[in-house]
C-alpha cells in the first residue's frame, strides 16, 4: 500500500470529520482554519443571481404514512422531529448525523426507565410548536421537538407555546452527550422529579457563522411540510 | 492549483469566517429591492383606502388591511403619493426642510413608496436623514444585562455598573426561562443603584413578560415582535390586531412599550413571499405605527446574520432605522447582535447609527463579556467600553456612554449586590451568601463567580410568582432592610406608570425622574449650528478617558 501525502490527508480529514461529528472538536481553532462554516473562496467573478430558483429539494411523498396517535402510557415521552429529518437532511448544522442524535435522545429517555416514541411533524417547522404538539400526543404530557438542523426544545402540554421547560437555541453547540442528557431530563420531567436544567451554552459568534446556513436548512425543512398529514409515526431509522 | 501566499493570508482574515450569499429574491435574500416588490399606488374612496400598492381591497391580506385602516393618514394619502419619491428623498436630506414637514408628508405614503424613497438614499444621506428625523434631541443608549448562570447577583452588579456608565435603558433575558422573575427583580434593583431613572425590562415569552410588567417588576417592554408577512405572523399565533391588543394591555397599566422587527426574520422563517427585506420591514413598521405603540427596536436585530450576508445588507439596516424615524417612531437601532468576526466590519456597521445618533444607538450593548450575553452575543460588549469611550472622544460624538473610575464601579456593584441579597432574604427566596456578593463585585463575568443551586432558585422563582409579589413588595423589602434611597428610586419608577408621561415617544428619565422625550425635548436639527451638539459638561465628561498622560507627573 502506497502511503502518500494524499492518502494521509484523506485519512486525517476523515478522522477530523468523525471527531467533529462526535462533538469532540468543538473548539474555535477548527472553524478558524478550515473556513468550512463560511463559503469557500470562489473563482467566479461577479455575484450571480439565483433568480428563478424556487426550492432547495424535491418534495418528499408521505403517501401511506400512518397518523400518529395520542398516547396513554404515562411513561411515554414523544420526540417530534422536523419534516426534513433523516430524509432531505441527514445531519445537524454542525454535521452530527441525525440517526445518532435520535439514538442518543432515545437512550437518555430509556436510561431513566421511560419509553420513547418518535413522530414526524409535518404541519409546522417552528420548534416550539413541534415540541408542544409532541407533548400533547405524549402519554406523560412531556415532548421534545428536534428540528433537522439540531435545535431542540423540551415542552410540557399545558405551557404556552412560546415558553418551554428547556430550550437549546444554539444547535451548533449541541453534541451527542447533550442530546443524551436532553432525553434524560425530559424523562425526569415526565416522572415529576425535581430537575436541574442542562446548563446553558453560548457562542457569541454562532450567528455570524451559522445564521445563513440555518436559514437555508429551515427553508429545506419548511418546504417539506405537508399540513394535511399532520403528525405521522416515524421509526427514526428510515 | 498552487496556492498564493497572499490569498492564503487573506483567507485567514476574520472577515472570511463571515457568511456571504448571493441575492436570491425567490427566498427573500434581497436587501433593498426585489423584482417581486409591488409598485406604489393608493386609491381612496369614501374615506377608505380601496387600493394599496397595486392590490385591491378584496385581495388585501391582514397586514395590508391593518396598514390601510390604521397606519396611513387617509386625508393625506393622495397628496403625499403625488409627490415624486426622488423629491421626498431630497426633502429628507435637505437642511431647509424641517422634521415636522417631512413627518407630515410621509404620513400619507404607502410602504412600497417608502421603499422607493429609501432606495434613492446612499448611506451618508441616510445618516443625514437620521440626524434630522430622530425623535429625541439627545441620543441614548441601551444595555443588555445577562449571564450564563442567570445569577441574580451578577445581574444586579452589572446593571449598576451599566447605569453608572450611562445606559438609560437596561434589558435582561434568561438562559433558563423560569428564572425570569429573579432576573427582572435583580435588574430593577441594580439599575437604580448605578444611576436613578434607568428603565428596565425582561425579554421573555410574551405572557410572562406582560405579567412581570403588570406587577411592576419591569418598567418597559420591548419584545413585541411583528413580521412582514401573514404566514410568519400566523406561525407565531399572532396577527397585527393581537399585537395591538397586547400593546394596549401594557398601556392600560402605564408601561412604556416598543415593538421589535427587522430584516431577515421572514427569510429565517421561510416565508418571505419573494419580497425584499426593506419592503417587508416597511410593512412591519407601518403595522407598528398602526398599533399605536410609540416606538420600535429594529435594524435586523437577531436576524442580522442573514441581512449582513447579502449585498447592501448593512445599507438596508440603516435604511430601515431611518424609515422608523420617518414614521415618527422612537428608534432603538439594534447593533445588539454579533454578525461579524471582523472588528473592522462590526465597528463600521455601528458607525451608521453612532455618527448621526439615534434614540438608542444600541438596543442593547452587552454590558457583560459576550460569553455571558444571553441574546447570543451583542455587536459590542463590556470589553469594548474603553474603545467606545475613545470613539466618542475622537469624534466629539455623544454615543450615550461615559468613562468611569474603578472605584465608582466597585462601589455601585457592591451596593447593588448587597441590596439584592437583602431583598432575597427579606422575601424568603434562595440564599445569597456574603462570599457570593464579594466574588460578583470584583468579577468580569460568570466565569469568575460561584455556582448557584439552580433547582432551588427555580422553585423559589415559581413560588414568588404564585405569592403575587409585585414592585411594591420590592420597595417595602428595600425600605425595611435599610436601603431607603433605593426604595425611593423604585417607588419613583412605579409612579411613572401613574403619571404616564414616559409613554410619550422616545422617553427616558433623568436622575430626578423627569421625562425627556420627543415631545418635550424634540430633535431640532436643521443643519450646521442647530440641534444637539456635544459641549459643556457633557464634553468634559467624554474627554476624561482613563489612560491619559499626566503631564504633571511626566
Amino acid at each position: 500500500m502506497e502511503v502518500n501525502e494524499q492518502l494521509i490527508r484523506a485519512v486525517t480529514e476523515e478522522v477530523i470529520r468523525q471527531l467533529r461529528q462526535n462533538g469532540a472538536l468543538a473548539g474555535n481553532g477548527m472553524d478558524a482554519q478550515n473556513g468550512a462554516d463560511a463559503g469557500a473562496r470562489r473563482q467566479d467573478s461577479g455575484a450571480q443571481s439565483l433568480s428563478g430558483k424556487t426550492r432547495m429539494r424535491p418534495k418528499h411523498s408521505y403517501a401511506g404514512a400512518v397518523q400518529a396517535q395520542k398516547g396513554t402510557d404515562p411513561r411515554e415521552v414523544v420526540i417530534g422531529v422536523g419534516a426534513a429529518f433523516q430524509t432531505e437532511i441527514r445531519s445537524t448544522i454542525c454535521g452530527i448525523p441525525l440517526d445518532e442524535v435520535l439514538r442518543n435522545v432515545r437512550a437518555g429517555i430509556e436510561e431513566e426507565g421511560m419509553i420513547s416514541r418518535v413522530v414526524k411533524v409535518l404541519d409546522t417547522s417552528d420548534v416550539c410548536f413541534m415540541a408542544l404538539q409532541s407533548a400533547k400526543l405524549s402519554g406523560s404530557g412531556i415532548g421534545i421537538g428536534i428540528q433537522s438542523k439540531g435545535t431542540t426544545v423540551i415542552h410540557q402540554k399545558d405551557l404556552y407555546p412560546l415558553t418551554n421547560l428547556e430550550l437549546f437555541p444554539q444547535a451548533p453547540l449541541l453534541n451527542l452527550e447533550t442530546y443524551r442528557r436532553i432525553g434524560r431530563n425530559a424523562a425526569r420531567y415526565a416522572k415529576g422529579e425535581k430537575v436541574t436544567p442542562i446548563e446553558c451554552a453560548n457562542d457569541p459568534m454562532a450567528r455570524a457563522k451559522y445564521q445563513v446556513k440555518s436559514a437555508l436548512m429551515h427553508i429545506m425543512e419548511t418546504e417539506q411540510l405537508d399540513p394535511q398529514m399532520g403528525m405521522i409515526a416515524w421509526e427514526g431509522d428510515r | 492549483m498552487k496556492r498564493s501566499k497572499r490569498i492564503e493570508a487573506l483567507d485567514r482574515r476574520a472577515v472570511n469566517q463571515d457568511a456571504f450569499i448571493d441575492e436570491w429574491p425567490e427566498m427573500g435574500f434581497a436587501a433593498m429591492r426585489s423584482p417581486y416588490d409591488p409598485k406604489p399606488s393608493v386609491r381612496v374612496e369614501n374615506g377608505v383606502i380601496t387600493e394599496l400598492d397595486g392590490k385591491q381591497r378584496a385581495d388585501f391580506d391582514f397586514l395590508d388591511q391593518f396598514i390601510a385602516d390604521y397606519a396611513i393618514r387617509i386625508d393625506r394619502a393622495e397628496a403625499s403619493m403625488a409627490v415624486s419619491s426622488l423629491e421626498i428623498a431630497r426633502m429628507i436630506v435637505d437642511i431647509h426642510t424641517t422634521r415636522k414637514e417631512v413627518l407630515e408628508l410621509i404620513s400619507g405614503i404607502t410602504p412600497a413608496k417608502m421603499v422607493e424613497v429609501v432606495n434613492y438614499l446612499n448611506v451618508v444621506e441616510m445618516m443625514m436623514g437620521m440626524q434630522k428625523m430622530r425623535a429625541r434631541r439627545v441620543p441614548g443608549n441601551q444595555a443588555h444585562i445577562t449571564n450564563l448562570k442567570d445569577d441574580p447577583v451578577q445581574i444586579a452588579a452589572d446593571a449598576a455598573e451599566g447605569a453608572l456608565r450611562g445606559f438609560r435603558e437596561e434589558e435582561t433575558t434568561t438562559g433558563v426561562a423560569r428564572y425570569a422573575p429573579f432576573n427582572a427583580i435583580a435588574l430593577l434593583i441594580g439599575s437604580q443603584a448605578g444611576r436613578r431613572g434607568v428603565l428596565t425590562q425582561c425579554s421573555v415569552e410574551e405572557a410572562t413578560e406582560l405579567d412581570l410588567g403588570i406587577r411592576g417588576l419591569t418598567t418597559y417592554a420591548e419584545t413585541l415582535s411583528v413580521y412582514g408577512t401573514e404566514k410568519v405572523f400566523i406561525d407565531g399565533d399572532d396577527t397585527p390586531y393581537s399585537k395591538a391588543f397586547l400593546n394596549a394591555a401594557y398601556a392600560s397599566r402605564g408601561l412604556k412599550v416598543r415593538f421589535t422587527s427587522g430584516a431577515g426574520s421572514e427569510v429565517l422563517m421561510g416565508s418571505s413571499e419573494r419580497k425584499s427585506m426593506l419592503y417587508l420591514e416597511c410593512r412591519c413598521l407601518y403595522v407598528t405605527k398602526g398599533a399605536g405603540t410609540q416606538g420600535i427596536q429594529n435594524g435586523s436585530v437577531s436576524c442580522v446574520g442573514v441581512a449582513a450576508a447579502v449585498p447592501a445588507g448593512i445599507r438596508e439596516i440603516m435604511g430601515e432605522n431611518l424609515v422608523a424615524a420617518l414614521l415618527g417612531l422612537e428608534c432603538a437601532s439594534s447593533n445588539d447582535q454579533t454578525f461579524s468576526h471582523s472588528d473592522m466590519r462590526r465597528t463600521a456597521r455601528t458607525m451608521l447609527q453612532f455618527l448621526p445618533g439615534t434614540d438608542f444607538i444600541f438596543s442593547g450593548y452587552a454590558a457583560e463579556p459576550n460569553y455571558d450575553n444571553m441574546f447570543a452575543g451583542s455587536n459590542f460588549d463590556a470589553e469594548d467600553f474603553d474603545d467606545y469611550n475613545v470613539l466618542q472622544r475622537d469624534m466629539q460624538v455623544d454615543g450615550g456612554l461615559r468613562p468611569v473610575t474603578e472605584e465608582e464601579v466597585i462601589r455601585v456593584r457592591r451596593e447593588a449586590a448587597k441590596a439584592v441579597q437583602a431583598v432575597f432574604r427579606y422575601l424568603g427566596l434562595t440564599e445569597i451568601t456574603d462570599e457570593q456578593v464579594e466574588t460578583v463585585v470584583y468579577a468580569h463575568g460568570s466565569k469568575d463567580t460561584l455556582k448557584r443551586d439552580v433547582a432551588s432558585d427555580l422553585m423559589a422563582a415559581d413560588d414568588l410568582m404564585k405569592r403575587g409579589i409585585t414592585g411594591v413588595d420590592i420597595v417595602r423589602a428595600l425600605a425595611e432592610t435599610g436601603y431607603v434611597d433605593l426604595a425611593e428610586s423604585i417607588l419613583n419608577m412605579l409612579k411613572q406608570r401613574v403619571i404616564g408621561d414616559y409613554m410619550h415617544t422616545a422617553a427616558i428619565l433623568d436622575e430626578q425622574f423627569q421625562v425627556m422625550s420627543g415631545v418635550n425635548t424634540p430633535n431640532d436639527y436643521l443643519g450646521p449650528g442647530t440641534g444637539y451638539r456635544v459641549t459643556g459638561k457633557r464634553w468634559e465628561e467624554i474627554k476624561a478617558v482613563p489612560h491619559r498622560i499626566d503631564v504633571n507627573e511626566f
